[in-house]
């Protein structure tokens, strides 16, 4: 026999669930830990899932218990529930899912999250998972203990039957496993749970630690979010291999409706355009194309304008909900987020969200923390490898005021930074889903909202500091210099002398003083406005008299009855300062009232009244 | 009240008057002091020491903290002005304590009041002793081969720092410059920097053996300290060696008494010893002695690069000797050179520095 002929008798295909079975560090189950955190992160994505599907508000029930050294999850939902002959294949089947042929925005994709974990968990504990699930109050719920068949990749039934349930529909799992609970590290099931609450302020979450402490994440919003559609794959940045698999198995028998049937934004005129583009007749039969014909309509793609894809396979969480989100589990002083319009990488729309928290009870001297999501799902690891954490360390964030040493990498400083990617496809670095691939279109989105936020941010801390400034110079005018000024005259033992200048100094203010001459014909007074500020100040200053004026040079008077109203324009640079003059009939001291001042703040003007 | 009391009260009453002239001329309290930074002491040639140079900063109630000084030096002029006219006295952690009740003028630390009381020792151009402001005792002292007669509050004492005292030897007192220095047979001087090198050289009876008279400085020494190791060099013309440590730390010591401190640069020709030579730890020292060390921390790194660009240390043995620190990332204390037996250091390794150095 030859010796290839010996080798073919070993050579035969592989089950998916034996090839996970062998390499399930590739799905994420590599560590104690993080096996656990995987497995209640699939049961949660498919929970919300199903439940944003049906248009129910989510009400999640995470559960971890100690078995002697295994863990027992269990994971409860009041979603839809699942039909009684598909719940074998979709606990107990690998890539059985209802997502993977279809464009639109979803946390699962594959059909593999949540097989895996009962993989995973028959794996360790030997033990079958137990579903519960019911669909309508009217009808019983199921019970099944599963396991999945790894030669054949098909599942097996241990126990089938109708059971008695307090839920008038949802799914319950019961998975045990060997797993470990850890807490208080960024990687552990409450932070998981906690970035899952702030990305779905709709859900309402509660989790129970093996000590049986309870922590509830309640909603933030009774609002669903709005559903995505689903689409056709969009002409921009498809790939040669896509498109000659696309023409060889479509129905389509001409290649304008091919076009204009199986793409997004096709329309007939464009169909026509690429076609002319392309130099192929309209009319020729897809599956017909040969290899360099099907690359010049590639080409034609990129030469004809399309209109961008609908964006309404994506759905974003909104600035609002991710604003509300951030301030229920942060205690912080700023919150800003921002939502960007769509665009496409490889024909796949996405779109760009981003927050910051700033200030609080956040730590100052840490690197700030980045909360990275996918399609709504918090992304746990390999954040050095991540498209979000190469953008933001892109950022010069020096320019925003915060600290990075050598004006790149993860700045230090007291703020979170948020940034969520939505789309009908996110290009992940590997199976396990923590990490987005540096696709070029992505990061720059990424910058982009990130710069957004991060602008707002400085704009407040601008505005901080100068309150504080100004903060700083009250405490000196109100409570210092009062005090020095009594103490040093008391040293001296003088009186106290009018500290209004000095003030109007300080604060950078305007000063109005006014002095009173007595002279032989009435008494001349003369007003001194001086600006002490940096920039140049303008407004009207009226000075009301009872008394007759007989001479005021630069003054507009107003006959008011009984008294008369002078009214300068005062406009003045910074330093600058002007003497106003008038003359007024007046044996003895006049009685003068304040002067006053229009068109200017009340807190920048020393030594007159403000209307 | 005595003349010179009266000096001084006019002298702080003068600053106070400035303040209020200030504020009847329409102007913004403010108050000139040199800058007490190592980028402002320049090198007195007459007195051979260092001293503050010409630049200026200015103390202005314009800022938050500026009005806060100018707020506390009125009420310590108003507190020193009392106490001259009381013919009382304080020590400079009774003025801390005295600030309790003065509200906003409150010091946080009793560093900042020593502070001030700096401040106003550099406007008046006095010394904290005319304010009738005492520092503590800090527990220096001498032993050696010579007698001196101090005027205690007990009347007049007269001591030989070696026959009449005991192994702490005799304390230093607050204000030096009332002491009299009677006989003495003694050769040099030798500064301590710790309490452990001083006590094997008393053990070793270093200043029967070479007639030395023998200061703890204890860390970074006080200022009765420093005037009387100028005393002794300038009045009784004895040569001043100083042995610290082999770190920045301790340079900065050595500085202080022979160049004059950053801190207190306007005292620096009362105070610092030019003459005052450097003994060791030096960096050559771990490489010829192949001493046991530790390895620079951060702040020594910090310190070390900080003294390259100090004028007191410009010359080339200590640009090469820092340098040379620098580079084998080492320190070494005194004791360490216990590692060739507890003699060395008075048998070997100060005799042959000191006559290398021509002071024996």
């Amino acid at each position: 026999m030859a010796i290839a002929e010996e080798l073919a008798k070993k050579q035969r295909a592989i089950s998916v669930a034996e090839f996970f079975e062998k390499n399930r560090q590739i799905l994420g189950f590599d560590s104690a830990p993080r096996s656990l955190i995987t497995c209640v992160k699939e049961a949660v994505d498919n929970a919300l899932d199903a439940c944003e599907d049906a248009s129910i508000l989510p009400n999640i029930l995470v559960q971890i218990a100690r078995v002697g050294d295994a863990c027992l999850v269990t994971v409860e939902d009041n979603g839809p529930g699942i039909v009684r002959e598909q719940i074998p294949r979709i606990f107990a089947k690998l890539l059985y899912g209802s997502r993977f042929h279809v464009l639109k925005q979803s946390r699962g994709q594959q059909g593999i999250g949540i097989s895996a974990a009962v993989l995973y968990s028959q794996l360790t504990s030997g033990k079958p998972t137990k579903i519960t699930s019911r669909i309508d109050i009217n009808e019983p719920a199921h019970y099944y203990e599963l396991i999945i068949n790894t030669k054949t990749n098909e599942p097996e039934i241990i126990v089938e039957r109708t059971t008695d349930w307090d839920r008038p529909h949802g799914t319950r799992i019961e998975m045990e496993m060997e797993a470990s609970y850890v807490r208080g590290r960024r990687q552990s099931v409450y932070e998981y749970m906690k970035a899952t609450a702030i990305v779905n302020p709709h859900a309402r979450l509660t989790l129970i630690e093996p000590d049986g402490n309870v922590v509830v994440f309640d909603r933030a919003t009774d609002q669903m979010p709005r559903q995505p559609n689903e689409i056709k794959p969009h002409p921009d940045g498809m790939e040669l291999g896509t498109l000659i698999k696309m023409l060889r198995y479509t129905d389509r028998q001409k290649l304008i409706s091919f076009l204009m049937n199986e793409f997004s934004r096709m329309g007939r005129k464009t169909a026509e355009d690429i076609c002319k583009a392309a130099a192929i007749d309209p009319d020729e039969i897809p599956a017909k194309l040969s290899h360099d014909q099907a690359k010049r309509l590639l080409g034609a793609f990129r030469k004809v304008r399309i209109q961008a894809p609908p964006m309404d396979c994506l759905s974003p969480i909104g600035e609002e909900l991710i604003y509300k989100g951030l301030e229920k589990e942060y205690d912080v002083d700023f919150i800003s987020t921002t939502t960007r319009s769509a665009t496409v990488h490889s024909g796949n729309p996405f779109i760009v969200e981003a927050g910051i928290a700033f200030g609080g009870s956040l730590p100052k001297e840490d690197r700030i923390d980045i909360l990275r999501f996918a399609n709504k799902v918090p992304l746990l690891y390999q954040q050095g490898g991540c498209a979000i954490t190469h953008a933001i360390e892109q950022v010069n964030w020096r320019n925003y005021e915060l600290n990075q040493s050598g004006g790149n990498g993860i700045p230090v400083g007291p703020a979170v930074v948020f940034v969520h990617v939505a789309s009908t496809k996110v290009p992940f670095t590997s199976e396990s889903k923590n990490a987005i691939a540096d696709i070029p279109e992505i990061m720059n989105e990424i910058k982009l909202a990130v710069q957004d936020i991060a602008r707002d941010m400085k704009n407040y801390l601008s505005r901080k500091k100068l309150l504080e400034k100004r903060k700083g110079k009250e405490e000196i005018i109100k409570k210092i210099l009062p005090r020095m000024v009594a103490k040093v005259s008391s040293i001296v033992g003088k009186e106290e002398p009018d500290i209004g200048p000095v003030i109007a100094k300080i604060m950078g203010n305007i000063l109005v003083q006014r002095e009173v001459a007595q002279r032989d014909d009435g008494c001349v007074v003369s007003i001194r406005v001086r600006n002490f500020d940096e920039h140049a100040r303008s407004f009207k200053l009226h000075e009301l008299s009872k008394y007759d004026v007989v001479e005021a040079p630069e003054a507009k008077l107003v006959d008011m009855g009984d008294a008369t109203n002078l009214v300068w324009k005062i406009s003045l640079g910074p330093g600058e300062q002007k003497v106003l003059c008038y003359k007024i009939e007046c044996s003895g001291t006049p009685q003068l009232q304040t002067p006053i001042a229009e068109g200017i703040d009340e807190e920048v003007i020393i030594g007159a009244r403000v209307v | 009240m005595i003349e010179k009391d009266k000096q001084t009260q006019r002298k702080l009453l003068d600053l106070i008057e400035e303040f209020y002239t200030q504020l009847e001329n329409e102007e913004v309290p403010a108050l000139q002091l040199p800058t007490r930074t190592k980028a402002n002491i320049a090198y007195d040639d007459e007195a051979e020491v260092w001293v503050y140079g010409d630049r200026e900063s200015t103390r202005s109630a314009k800022t938050t903290r500026g009005a806060y000084q100018l707020l506390k030096t009125s009420y310590v002029v108003d507190f020193l002005n009392t106490q001259l006219k009381q013919a009382k006295s304080s020590t400079l952690r009774e003025l801390y304590y005295i600030s309790e009740n003065w509200d906003l003028a409150k010091f946080g630390e009793q560093q900042e009041s020593d502070r001030l009381i700096e401040d106003l020792e550099i406007v008046s151009a006095l010394q904290r002793e005319d304010f009738h402001i005492r520092p503590e005792e800090d527990g220096a002292s001498i032993l050696g081969p010579i007698r001196v007669r101090e005027q205690t509050r007990r009347g007049t004492k007269t001591i030989h720092c070696q026959d009449d005292v005991g192994e702490a030897g005799y304390q230093i007192p607050c204000n030096v410059d009332s002491l009299e220095f009677l006989e003495h047979n003694a050769k040099f001087v030798i500064a301590i920097e710790t309490g452990g090198m001083r006590d094997r050289l008393v053990e070793n009876e270093f200043d029967e053996r070479f007639n030395a008279i023998v200061v703890h400085l204890k860390g970074q020494p006080a200022r009765s300290t420093r005037r009387l190791m100028k005393r002794m060099s300038e009045e009784l013309k004895l040569p001043v060696a100083v042995f610290t440590d082999g770190d920045p730390w301790s340079y900065r010591i050595f500085a202080s008494v022979a160049y004059g401190s950053i801190k207190s640069a306007h005292l620096s020709e009362y105070m610092a010893t030019p003459g005052a030579m450097f003994v060791g730890i030096r960096p050559s020292d771990i490489v010829n002695y192949e001493l046991p060390t530790d390895k620079l921390t951060d702040q020594d790194i910090r310190a070390l690069h900080s003294l390259l660009s100090d004028p007191r240390f410009e010359t080339d043995f200590w640009q090469s000797e820092i340098s040379l620190q620098l580079e084998l990332n080492k320190k070494a204390e005194q004791q360490s050179l216990a590692k060739y037996g507890l003699d060395f250091v008075t048998d070997t390794y100060l005799p042959e520095r000191l006559a290398e150095m021509g002071m024996i």
